[in-house]
């Protein structure tokens, strides 16, 4: 499985698949595989407001718990909820069917600064 | 010194495989400013021989420990069977550390997964932890709890709690900012719902209360709104009594020293904590779970461990590590020991002597019931104008009965109060009433 | 395994208490119908013989420090003296109940006092308190202390603590229960505190930091003057977890380090027992500042007369129902007398001998990242292995050696960390023991590692599934339906 081309990258190994004005965002293979089997998923409202930086929701696995940081400004407009009873979606299907939220962007600007493909695998090589 | 097996020759050897010449050598690294300033604690090392007489002659010199008590608040001198005792002595048990291996702690976490399923069984809840350090702080974390559930930063709490935990509740909530506003008690000693504080997160009580008197729960949580309903129970009077949970309490909790543990000057002690499956993520302290291995062998691990301070850290929902492991322990066995007919035997022990005392006593010119509820194993006597004088008289025989300063707290003058536990005899009943009936 | 639920019930025929025939008609009679209990408890009763074999049968599928060699780093699971058993055991302090007047408690009463003194000597120290029950208690303690010392100074700005990113959870889940935020600070290429870092976040916001001396690598903080000087000096105060006090007993005091909050964990380095999760206890011991906010009550001493003192108008309050685990109190106690100044001194030379004698043995089959002198334990790192072999799997086949693995993934700032903590009170003989399995492991890494893959096979239950446990939790004995 290789890092789908048309997907943004952030440092925090989520990734954002843009729909116009929104973004699907969820985390990247190599973030759950550095988590181990996912248990429990804690999603937001549908509703809630974002900020780029803040936590919008959280992944937990046996040992970890890994943060989802919104890359965006925006609003909650769906939350994945199949995640509730099928948790390991995220570590099956991690850039497709394990999505997490999607978010109405406020701040279209604030997509420039996210890396590529080839950017977020270089990243993750450097380790 | 008798605890290291490293002989003069080991350490040689061992100090030239490291590659220095000395000891001292390995204690470079703590800057010679700070060597320099050291003091020996002046304490001279003593032999096993003596340190055991010196250790014994505290113990001996702790005369209440001999004497019959009719002490309670919480902490009750009830029997401990020796089996309890002796198999607590295995060093597999208490020698062991926190099971982070289970594979090679399968006697810890089964053990953790019989009292979680006991404690459920008592309070009637749908999920316990193994164990909080004692019935105080286990009060106070479920408030915290509460109000991470509920988010407003105030609590109504019945004035009747032990003042032990009132103390340790107001302190942590004084760091938490969680106001408490204090719920008062009407003449049967039950605590008065009226005018209850708006925007709170949790209401909570204590049955049987500082009064020894038995809070009746029904239709409580119909009243409190949003509030989560917390109760702090004795673990021993639900074994006659209707659980809390069946009144819809959202979190029980209780001090487990009545359950087999010897009461030891107040610590260590035993915290139980309940509540229901919705809130297991919020629950604060370790949890044993059930699974199976690769050959579908069931074993046990600890569950949920997401929420605790090893990896949540900072957003942990507690900092708790340690808890009270082989003190439930202790709790397991003895309530296996009693057995669900042995519990209501030895609760019923309890109440029957209680209530034999407070009626020979009462039957005394004087001598009332300070509250009109129900009571359990503890009760609490007006004694107008001679409240001192009996007290007196009692210790003076050599019995042991709280102070009437100690209910003061609770703006009861002139009063005292008795537990009475399966341990006391007719003769010392008798007694207690021959020697109360002579004060004038 | 089975637990109790799934033993064969005896019938009760009463026996651990007198008969009494009229205690149920007086619960009938005295107990409203409504209150008593409807359903009976799903409690089974086992005859003595019955319960002694079950539990039995439990303990030995345990492992303690009297089975084995227990390196976990952190832990200091050194022996546990039998005297400190027995004398925690004697009815004169097991039978006392805590509202017992003072002049009636007066051996317990000193049993406190004297530990504090020896308390305060050790650390160099002026203050103590024996209320916390747990390392993480009096963690929290102490940063009650700080939150109310700031009140007491107004300066409520200060709402910062600072702490390494080597350190233990529970200091930052400690200060954030106290409502404190937390800072990281960054650990240099040698392991030790960043001090342009910490200069950096040092400002009037910050209440203080939370160190533990030496760190979780095993390494002592070589310009820890320098660090507590520059906390002092920016207004905040030290905390020092004090786990790790097993490497400079006897050879150096925390006080004489600048700490302003110092906690003992009794269960590790005053050789109380772990009990499988505890009890422990945490005593805390403070600078002339934070005295006026000790807990309450504190024991006080006049000639020969100990009392207990309830005001104290500064005081946080009480964080425990009454004084501490006393009984545990009464272990490290026992365990002080025995070993006086001299014995202090021996157990921080064995500790520190063994470790830096085990690192000095492992380093070349693992991979040390910190190569230096290191204290009473050290970390090294499973990721050179052979490839698909974790740290992980290393932990799990020494079990298949009879040895409890050591620490493993803490310090996070350590991949594959496994950290080694023999503690003085084994022998060369155990430690060449645990040197030879280690060697023998990274060996199989190499040549087979499916033995590791597939460890434990000499354990009473392999490999558990974690997964399920986390998403299907079983909390509880699942009882068949009522009939």
């Amino acid at each position: 499985m290789s890092y789908p081309t048309d997907y943004r990258y952030t440092k925090d190994h989520e990734w954002i698949q843009v729909e116009g004005n929104r973004a699907r965002v969820g985390i990247t293979k190599h973030a759950q595989e550095e988590l181990g089997d996912i248990v429990f998923v804690e999603l937001p409202s549908v509703g809630d407001g974002v900020q780029a930086g803040a936590n919008v929701a959280t992944v937990e696995s046996v040992k970890a718990v890994g943060d989802v940081v919104s890359p965006l400004n925006g609003t909650v407009a769906e939350v994945n909820d199949s995640l509730e009873s099928a948790p390991e979606t995220i570590n099956q299907s991690p850039h497709k069917d394990g999505w997490i939220v999607v978010i109405e962007i406020s701040d279209n600007s604030q997509l420039d600064g996210l890396m590529d493909a080839a950017g977020y695998e270089a990243f993750i090589a450097a380790g | 010194m008798r605890y290291i097996p490293n002989t003069m020759q080991d350490q040689q050897e061992m100090l030239a495989s490291i590659g220095v010449s000395d000891l001292e050598a390995l204690f470079r690294d703590i800057p010679q400013e700070i060597r320099a300033r050291f003091r020996p604690i002046g304490l001279e090392p003593q032999s096993e021989m003596e340190v055991a007489e010196t250790v014994r002659s505290m113990a001996d010199r702790n005369e209440a420990a001999a004497r019959v008590s009719f002490l309670g608040g919480g902490i009750y001198d009830h029997y401990v069977p020796s089996i309890v005792t002796h198999l607590l002595s295995r060093s597999e048990f208490y020698t062991a550390y926190t099971p982070y291996q289970p594979e090679i702690s399968q006697g810890t976490l089964t053990a953790m997964f019989e009292f979680q399923t006991l404690v459920c069984e008592l309070t009637g809840m749908e999920i316990a932890n193994a164990s909080m350090y004692d019935g105080s702080t286990a009060l106070a974390e479920a408030v915290l709890m509460a109000v991470r559930l509920r988010k407003q930063s105030r609590i109504a709490v019945a004035a009747s709690l032990f003042t032990q935990v009132t103390r340790v509740l107001e302190t942590y909530c004084w760091a938490a900012d969680i106001e408490i506003v204090e719920l008062p008690y009407d003449e049967r000693g039950y605590t008065i719902l009226e005018d209850l504080p708006a925007d709170i997160s949790a209401v909570a009580l204590q049955t049987p209360n500082a009064f020894g008197i038995v809070e009746p729960l029904s239709g409580i949580k119909e009243r409190i709104g949003d509030a989560l309903l917390i109760v702090s129970a004795n673990p021993l009077s639900l074994a006659l009594l209707e659980p809390p949970a069946s009144f819809g309490a959202d979190i029980v909790v209780a001090e487990g020293q009545p359950l087999g543990l010897s009461m030891g000057f107040g610590g260590p002690l035993l915290g139980l904590f309940a509540t229901r499956k919705a809130y297991m993520r919020q629950m604060p302290g370790r949890m044993a779970g059930r699974t199976i291995d690769a050959e579908a062998n069931v074993g046990y691990t600890m569950a949920a461990q997401t929420r605790e301070q090893h990896i949540r850290r900072e957003r942990a929902t507690s900092n708790i590590c340690t808890n009270a492991a082989l003190c439930a322990l202790a709790a397991t066995i003895y309530m296996a020991s009693a057995g669900a007919q042995g519990l209501r035997h030895v609760a019923a022990l309890n109440l029957a002597r209680a209530h034999h005392l407070a009626d020979r006593l009462t039957a005394l010119d004087g001598f009332d019931l300070a509250f009109g509820g129900g009571f359990f194993n503890e009760f609490v006597l007006r004694i107008p104008g001679r409240a001192e004088a009996v007290h007196s008289a009692l210790e003076g025989a050599g019995f042991l009965v709280e102070t009437p300063s100690a209910l003061r707290a609770y703006g009861l003058e002139d009063c005292l109060r008795f537990a009475v536990t399966e341990k006391r005899t007719q003769e010392e009943m008798d007694r207690v009433e021959e020697i109360v009936g002579g004060v004038r | 395994m089975r637990t109790l639920f799934d033993c064969r019930c005896s019938e009760y025929g009463g026996g651990l208490y007198p008969r009494d025939d009229n205690a149920m008609q007086a619960v009938d009679a005295c107990v409203d119908a409504n209150l008593l209990r409807k359903r009976p408890l799903r409690i089974p009763h086992l005859s003595e013989p019955q319960i002694a074999r079950h539990y039995t049968e439990l303990s030995k599928r345990n492992y303690g420090v009297d089975d084995g060699f227990y390196p976990l780093g952190s832990c200091t699971m050194k022996y546990n003296p039998k005297l400190n058993e027995d004398t925690a055991r004697l009815p004169g302090f097991a039978g006392l109940h805590p509202h017992a007047p003072a002049t009636m408690s007066q051996g317990a009463l000193q049993v406190l006092c004297d530990l504090s003194e020896y308390l305060k000597g050790i650390t160099g120290m002026p203050g103590v308190s024996l209320q916390p029950v747990a390392g993480a208690h009096g963690e929290l303690t102490g940063m009650f202390l700080l939150k109310k010392h700031f009140e007491r100074a107004g300066q409520p700005l200060r709402k910062r603590i600072l702490l390494p990113d080597s350190a233990h959870g529970t200091n930052p889940a400690s200060a954030a229960v106290a409502g404190f935020s937390v800072t990281q600070i960054p650990s240099n290429n040698a392991g030790m505190v960043d001090l342009d870092g910490l200069r950096a976040e040092l400002d009037e916001t910050v209440a203080g930091i939370m160190l533990t001396v030496p760190n979780t690598l095993g390494i002592f903080e070589e310009r820890i003057l320098e660090v507590t000087q520059l906390v002092h000096d920016a207004g905040a105060l030290c905390y020092f977890d004090g786990a790790n006090l097993n490497a400079f007993l006897g050879k150096a005091r925390p006080g004489d380090m600048g700490a302003d909050i110092f906690h003992f964990n009794l269960h590790k380095t005053l050789s109380t027992p772990h009990g499988g999760g505890g009890p422990g206890a945490g005593p805390i011991a403070v600078s002339e500042i934070l005295m006026p906010y000790l807990p309450i009550p504190r024991v006080v001493q006049e000639g020969d007369r100990y009392d207990l003192v309830w005001e104290a108008a500064d005081s946080i309050g009480s964080m425990h129902a009454f004084y501490g685990n006393f009984l545990v109190a009464v272990k490290a106690l026992t365990y002080l007398l025995q070993l006086g100044d001299e014995g202090l001194r021996e157990v921080g030379e064995n500790a520190v001998l063994n470790a830096n004698y085990l690192q000095a043995a492992l380093k070349d089959a693992y991979t040390l990242p910190y190569n230096g002198l290191c204290k009473h334990e050290f970390v090294l790192s499973g990721k050179d292995l052979a490839e698909g072999v974790s740290t992980l799997d290393v932990a799990k086949r020494l079990i298949d050696y009879g040895i409890h693995p050591p620490t493993i993934y803490f310090p996070l700032i350590v991949r594959e960390a496994i950290m080694i903590e023999p503690t003085e009170t084994e022998g060369k003989e155990t430690l060449d023991r645990f040197i030879d399995a280690m060697q023998s492991i990274a060996r199989e890494a190499a040549t087979s590692p499916e033995l590791l893959h597939e460890a434990p096979r000499n354990a009473p239950v392999r490999r558990l599934d974690q997964t399920r446990a986390a998403k299907e939790p079983i909390l509880t004995h699942p009882f068949s339906e009522e009939t």
